[in-house]
């Protein structure tokens, strides 16, 4: 941290901000250790590779979600912006460099809209967050199945390589999702918008007195979603190949991002968390699945597993209500 | 603006404000000069909350027109009257609970270097805010909500300076604050005073006013009454001018002070988590016990400790001359116990909106007209029909929401649905509150029926006409304890607000004090 000057206590309360994040690395750094320790061949490049790919579309689609929850609200639009961009990836980034390189602004630019969409609803339409993304995301999927109607589409084979390949052992993904965090992530935590998510989340009466840009905070956080969900959209179509609406996948990645942000610390009533522990929450909850494969567990008891994952994860997050000395505080 | 002596830095003029048919402004005027501090006082509900919020531009004015440095201003927001420079000091925090102190300070004006906000900047503006009002024993990467209350009150000071006012607005700024606190503020105040900030400061703690105030200026029921210079006036004179009026309701003749037997309820030495020390009270059936005092020391939690919503209560309870451990509300309101809870706040711990009234009228006492958990509707109906009548609840259908209901309405269907349980303890929390003065008439009777029943009643309120008019004593609070019992001829307005504000009896302040 810099700082003027240092104090007792700078690190305990840094510490005390990182929790979440760290806990949920910790929880995924044990998990993975297991799961290579357990894996016949250890963790060569590939086993990594593939587990990364995996992690990070849900980690870009919690990154997404976080967005939102940090400012109080909720986007049950993130996975169909994620399938749209699926769809879209597979129709436009394709043929030469040059005219793939138009096709991934036009699907980051389509995700920038539709998020743009849902913060214009929630800010300007007075709709509460969860039903106003809920009917975006039907009309998302409606797109999206508009676009691709059967599974198909192509794209281009050499960013699709770049995308999904391991460079000295580290996967792109990987790399993706670090330059995510540093270029989109950190700077808006910092600029006064990214202060303002936060006070809205925390108190939206108490950020209005102070003169915090409410309705502009609300706004960039759902925008921002719908451009991480798209880039979750872009990078699954490099791993697929293909496109294809499928409304079961997005209603699946839309529930696990909220699971993966709450594992990483996130506060469901907002102002406090952050993408980074988001990022660990995806990866906890796919390597879930990795391990049960390598322990020979029936695959059809995933869910269940994830469930007990998510539940041990959110309990270590409400320690804190045994302190409650006022019942009525409790229900606040 | 013309004379030689400099004219008011703000300056305001015929300032009216109405919420629904109720006034809380009417035809106001204050001015307040640069390097001045200049103190508002009036009694609970006499405008000075309505008054702040719209200069601080969370509220507009209905009419009226308010000067800053002789320029005509209107503040749609609060962001505008900061950028105006008036800055705010709530009561009810402006705090940021997720946010550190150093984000909190900084929110209004981040300190930005390249676009993004200068984490470093920020951190070492702040701490220079904190040591600037004494608050250097809070860590600038502290979450606001782990702080105490009186640490928090200190970051909300730092808060509202760093935005480096013109005007500064302190509502009620220090009482939340330890004594050391309060001391280090109020030299903080006078040096902004010496730079030449317009102070505008509310407390109802007489002795700091003295210390301040260059001016006092009175509201009286949202209507301006006087300005004077501080020290030209006796407290007495002040107190007066505060209360000022006739008795402007009518109330049923008290049941004279019988109090013989067990009490109902008693209560000894009860303490909560510093904000109640020591309480001891006794209510014997058939008494009206007034709980009196300022604002929040410690009234509510008091109650709220009776009906069982707190945890970690010290002291003894006895209810009937047995001791008992009431665990929850559900365990009050049972039969052995038999009390219940007028809660403040109808709309959210009184009612269940959406509901209709019958279902609302019911929801306390389900299980005296329940067999075998299932609920006998005929037993219920007939139960709810007698209460409606009782009260005299006027809704356009018993099944309809209760939302549709007048406040006043809708209070009276909070006290039926306690009424149904048959309490032998009352206890109510600011029941008039925002509510029409007929309803507030027929409140006061049902109160004295209660207790001619042979009900012990616990009553809260902020309005001291109340306490003097309803009840046969009034324990008056004060920094979570109580500290004066008033009863029977003692029982004066004038008597009232010198116990709350907690000045000898006399009301004469200490010559040591008084000649500050």
């Amino acid at each position: 941290m810099t700082s003027g000057r240092r104090r007792k206590g700078d690190w305990r309360y840094g510490l005390a901000a990182q929790r979440g994040p760290l806990v949920a690395a910790a929880i995924f750094a044990a998990m993975f250790g297991v799961y290579g320790a357990a894996q016949p061949n250890g963790l060569s490049v590939d086993v990594i590779n593939t587990a990364a790919n995996k992690g990070a579309l849900l980690a870009l689609v919690g990154m997404a979600q976080t967005l939102p929850v940090l400012t109080g609200g909720l986007d049950l639009s993130v996975g169909m912006i994620f399938m749209l961009a699926n769809c879209l990836a597979s129709t436009i980034v394709t043929g030469s460099a040059a005219a793939s390189a138009f096709g991934i602004v036009g699907v980051l630019g389509a995700g920038l809209l539709c998020g743009l969409v849902n913060g214009l609803v929630v800010v300007y339409g007075r709709l509460q967050p969860l039903i106003a993304t809920l009917a975006t995301s039907a009309i998302y999927f409606g797109i999206a199945l508009a676009l691709r109607p059967q599974p198909g589409g192509d794209i281009n084979g050499d960013f699709a390589d770049l995308m999904t390949r391991s460079t000295y052992g580290v996967p792109s993904s990987v790399l993706l999702i670090v330059a995510t965090i540093v270029v989109v992530w950190i700077p808006f935590r910092n600029a006064t918008l990214g202060r303002a998510v936060y006070a809205v989340g925390s108190s939206e009466q108490a950020a209005y007195m102070s003169g915090v840009p409410i309705a502009r905070a609300k706004i960039a956080a759902y925008t921002l979603a719908g451009f991480l969900a798209a880039l979750g959209g872009l990078l699954l179509t490099c791993i697929t190949f293909s496109g294809e609406a499928r409304a079961a996948l997005g209603g699946d990645y839309t529930l696990n991002s909220i699971a993966a942000l709450v594992i990483g610390g996130t506060s469901l009533f907002g102002g406090a968390g952050g993408v980074v522990g988001s990022v660990f929450g995806a990866f906890v909850m796919r390597t879930v699945g990795d391990l049960l494969i390598v322990f020979n567990i029936n695959p059809v008891l995933q869910p269940l597993f994830v469930g007990l994952v998510l539940l041990f994860a959110i309990s270590l997050g409400s320690l804190r209500l045994l302190r409650v000395r006022n019942k009525l505080d409790l229900y606040r | 603006m013309t004379e030689d002596t400099p004219g008011p830095l703000l300056r305001v003029e015929g300032v009216s404000k109405h919420y629904g048919g109720v006034r809380a402004l009417e035809d106001v005027q204050f001015a307040c000069r640069a390097g001045t501090i200049h103190a508002l006082l009036g009694e609970n509900g006499a405008g000075k909350s309505t008054f702040i919020k719209i200069l601080s531009g969370v509220v507009q004015p209905d009419r009226g027109r308010i000067f800053l440095d002789g320029a005509p201003v209107s503040f749609a927001t609060p962001a505008a009257a900061a950028q105006a420079g008036i800055s705010c000091i709530f009561q009810e925090l402006s705090l940021l609970p997720d946010l550190t102190v150093a984000d909190n300070i900084g929110i209004a004006h981040p300190t930005r270097r390249f676009g993004l906000i200068d984490r470093a900047a920020q951190r070492r503006r702040a701490e220079a805010m904190l040591a600037r009002i004494g608050g250097d024993d809070i860590h600038p990467a502290a979450p606001v909500g782990e702080l105490p209350l009186s640490r928090q009150q200190m970051v909300e000071i730092a808060k509202a300076l760093a935005r480096q006012p013109k005007v500064l607005i302190l509502d009620e700024a220090t009482s939340a604050l330890t004594a050391a606190d309060v001391s280090k503020v109020l030299a903080l105040l006078k040096r902004l005073r010496a730079d030449g900030m317009a102070i505008i400061y509310i407390s109802h703690r007489m002795q700091e006013i003295a210390e301040l105030a260059d001016e006092c200026t009175v509201f009286r029921n949202g209507r301006y009454i006087e300005t004077f210079a501080a020290g030209t006036k006796p407290d007495d004179a002040i107190v007066e001018m505060m209360i000022g009026r006739e008795y402007s309701s009518a109330f049923p003749p008290l049941g004279g002070t019988r109090r013989e037997g067990k009490p109902a309820l008693a209560v000894r030495g009860l303490s909560w988590a510093g904000e109640l020390k020591n309480v001891s009270l006794e209510v014997h059936p058939g008494e009206v016990v007034g709980l009196g005092g300022l604002d929040g020391q410690g009234q509510r939690q008091f109650l709220l400790a009776l009906f069982g919503a707190l945890i970690g209560v010290e002291g003894g309870i006895e209810i009937d001359g047995k001791p008992v451990k009431i665990t929850s509300p559900r365990h009050a309101k049972s039969p052995e116990l038999g009390l219940a809870l007028i809660p403040e706040d109808r709309k959210n711990e009184g009612l269940m909106l959406p509901m209709t009234v019958r279902e609302n009228l019911s929801f306390a006492a389900l299980e005296s007209v329940s067999r075998f958990g299932r609920i006998d509707r005929k037993a219920e109906s007939e139960r709810i029909d007698a209460l409606v009548r009782q009260l005299a609840i006027k809704s356009d259908g018993l099944d309809g929401p209760v939302a549709a209901l007048s406040g006043g309405n809708q209070q009276k269907v909070v006290i039926g649905k306690w009424l149904m349980t048959r309490p032998r303890i009352v206890l109510l929390n600011d029941p008039t509150r925002g509510i029409d003065v007929g309803t507030k008439q027929e409140i006061y009777q049902l109160l004295r029926r209660l207790a001619e029943q042979g009900t012990a009643v616990l009553f809260y309120s902020t309005d001291y006409d109340e306490l003097i008019g309803c009840c046969d004593r009034v324990a008056v609070f004060y920094d979570g304890t109580i500290t004066r019992m008033l009863e029977g001829a003692e029982l004066t307005e004038h008597n009232l607000v010198g116990a709350a504000l907690n000045l000898a009896p006399g009301m004469e302040r200490p010559a040591s004090q008084a000649a500050r």
